[in-house]
């Protein structure tokens, strides 16, 4: 409470002007910060009797999704609900996109729909900055590609923060098909940026070259990672998908990789452990893990609404 | 802005909030349900003076609450400056209480307007009651206060800056000139 007082009294208040939230690497320091504590206003709202606040009142929310999502939609369609704004979601399987119509001409007809915020998963990287450059409606980026997954990592950090407070200094480890993760990137952008020691884990042909550009160690040994960490970020090993290319066998990887009680235990006593599901339980990390105490992943789920509550409110109140 | 005149000092001010809080109890006989809450931020350090006030005459204990109205603001996209959101504190069930509801300064009567939206979605009080530092008149909505520290007629043009010593270091009331 006095934090704030302080900062109104030397005028220092931070705002916030960006029409969309593309991804992480756009942001600075302070347009992140304002995120994490928009989102902690917003997670007391979510714990009321009354779930719901009027502050988007009128405003129209779409969900357009060209990649099959449950909890990301549900997490924005709730938040937005939360902030009393209408919802359409748009399913790519079952709309014209599957008559050939373009990304762009989408928006444009969405946004003669006099759609406030767009909120777009895409399987194309950078999918969500072209439609942003075409309309004039606020675009929220719920996931393109390998490039970045900003809501993700915001609630990743969101979840970080509560555990640890002041971020800087402190030592994330990020376990996983490095190489094809854009929640990956979206943490590495926003944890480097507060300040935090990343260290990227997986199998050599899962770790993209260059990444240390970014700012991150990596290692393919996975106790050099967990050594000194104060959370991991666990990630999913999308064996229906790319990951097999590089590692085959699930049971392989659970023994190389997996997190385990015994690995635990030779890890710092405090250690968190974050995941952003679906869990492939036994092979990314073990049962006793992911229902541990340890475990933070339901809260993660949790902090999820709160935070694109805080993004959805930004975007739509932006002093542009 | 200048500063044209100085309406309360340290002084005054402990003497309205003194007389706000005997008032208070002259009212409400049933001190068992009777809560103060106040609204973010000036209005809540308001809101813990009326409350030690009223436990120093009274030697009761009141508990108190601190109301974030931001998300109820019916010009939240037609602000010039965006409104940074905070965390409403009310770790009580409001439903049956007398809630005073505490404020700086009574204007317009908007805040005054979000802030009963905001605590009716929090249950269902007996009854709310408004008290404020400073009514400066100018209302735009049917709204009143039941104590008021201080009477000020304005003109439009000014703008009237309460300081406390919690948030700005010092006990004022001035009256400045835009």
């Amino acid at each position: 409470m006095r934090e704030i007082i302080t900062n109104v009294a030397t005028n220092k208040k931070p705002v916030w002007t960006k029409k969309d939230l593309l991804g992480l690497e756009y942001l600075s320091r302070e347009e992140i910060e304002l995120i994490l504590h928009t989102a902690k206003s917003f997670k007391e709202v979510t714990t009321r009797q009354i779930k719901k606040v009027p502050a988007l009142r009128g405003k129209t929310v779409v969900n357009l999704f060209y990649e099959p999502s449950t909890r990301t939609r549900t997490s924005f369609e709730l938040a937005a609900k939360r902030l009393s704004a209408d919802v359409i979601n748009i399913a790519t399987e079952s709309s014209s996109i599957k008559k050939g119509e373009t990304l762009i001409d989408t928006g444009r007809n969405i946004e003669a729909l006099k759609i406030d915020i767009i909120v777009v998963r895409h399987n194309a990287s950078g999918a969500p900055n072209i439609l942003a450059k075409a309309v004039r409606s606020s675009v929220v980026n719920a996931g393109d590609g390998r490039h970045e997954h900003p809501t993700q990592a915001l609630l990743d950090m969101f979840t970080l923060k509560e555990k640890l407070g002041n971020l800087e200094g402190r030592k994330v480890s990020i376990i996983g098909d490095i190489k094809h993760s854009r929640v990956c990137r979206s943490n590495i952008w926003g944890l480097t940026k507060l300040g935090v020691h990343v260290t990227v884990c997986a199998p050599e042909l899962l770790i993209p070259e260059g990444i240390e550009k970014m700012g991150v160690s990596t290692t393919s040994n996975i106790n050099e990672a967990l050594d000194g960490a104060d959370a991991i970020n666990v990630l999913r090993m999308q064996f229906e998908r790319d990951s097999a290319l590089a590692f085959p066998s699930k049971g392989e990887y659970f023994r190389e990789y997996g997190i385990t009680e015994d690995r635990l235990k030779k890890c710092k006593k405090n250690i968190i452990v974050m995941h952003p599901g679906p869990i492939n339980r036994g092979v990314e990390m073990s049962s006793e893990v992911a229902d541990g105490t340890n475990s933070v992943i339901l809260e993660q789920v949790t902090n999820g609404i709160a935070v694109r509550m805080a993004v959805l409110y930004l975007v739509a109140t932006a002093k542009r | 802005m200048k500063e044209k005149a100085k309406i309360l000092d340290k002084e005054t001010i402990q003497k309205a909030v003194q007389r706000m809080a005997h008032e208070i109890l002259e009212r409400n006989k049933d001190k068992k349900n009777l809560v103060i809450i106040g609204i973010k931020y000036r209005g809540a350090f308001l809101a813990e003076r009326l409350v030690k006030a009223i436990e120093k005459i009274e030697k009761t204990k009141l508990l108190i609450g601190a109301l974030d109205i931001t998300l109820y603001r019916d010009d939240l996209t037609e602000v010039a400056e965006q409104p940074i959101v905070h965390a409403t504190e009310i770790g009580f069930d409001i439903s049956g209480k007398t809630i005073i509801l505490a404020d700086d300064v009574l204007y317009t009567g908007r805040t005054i307007r979000c802030a009963l939206d905001a605590l009716i979605d929090f249950g269902r009080p007996a009854k709310i009651q408004l008290a404020v530092l400073v009514d400066r008149g100018h209302r735009e909505l049917p709204i009143r206060a039941d104590y008021v520290g201080k009477n000020l007629p304005t003109a439009q043009a000014e703008v009237v800056e309460v300081r406390l010593e919690e948030s700005d270091g010092k006990d004022e009331v001035v009256i400045c000139e835009k």
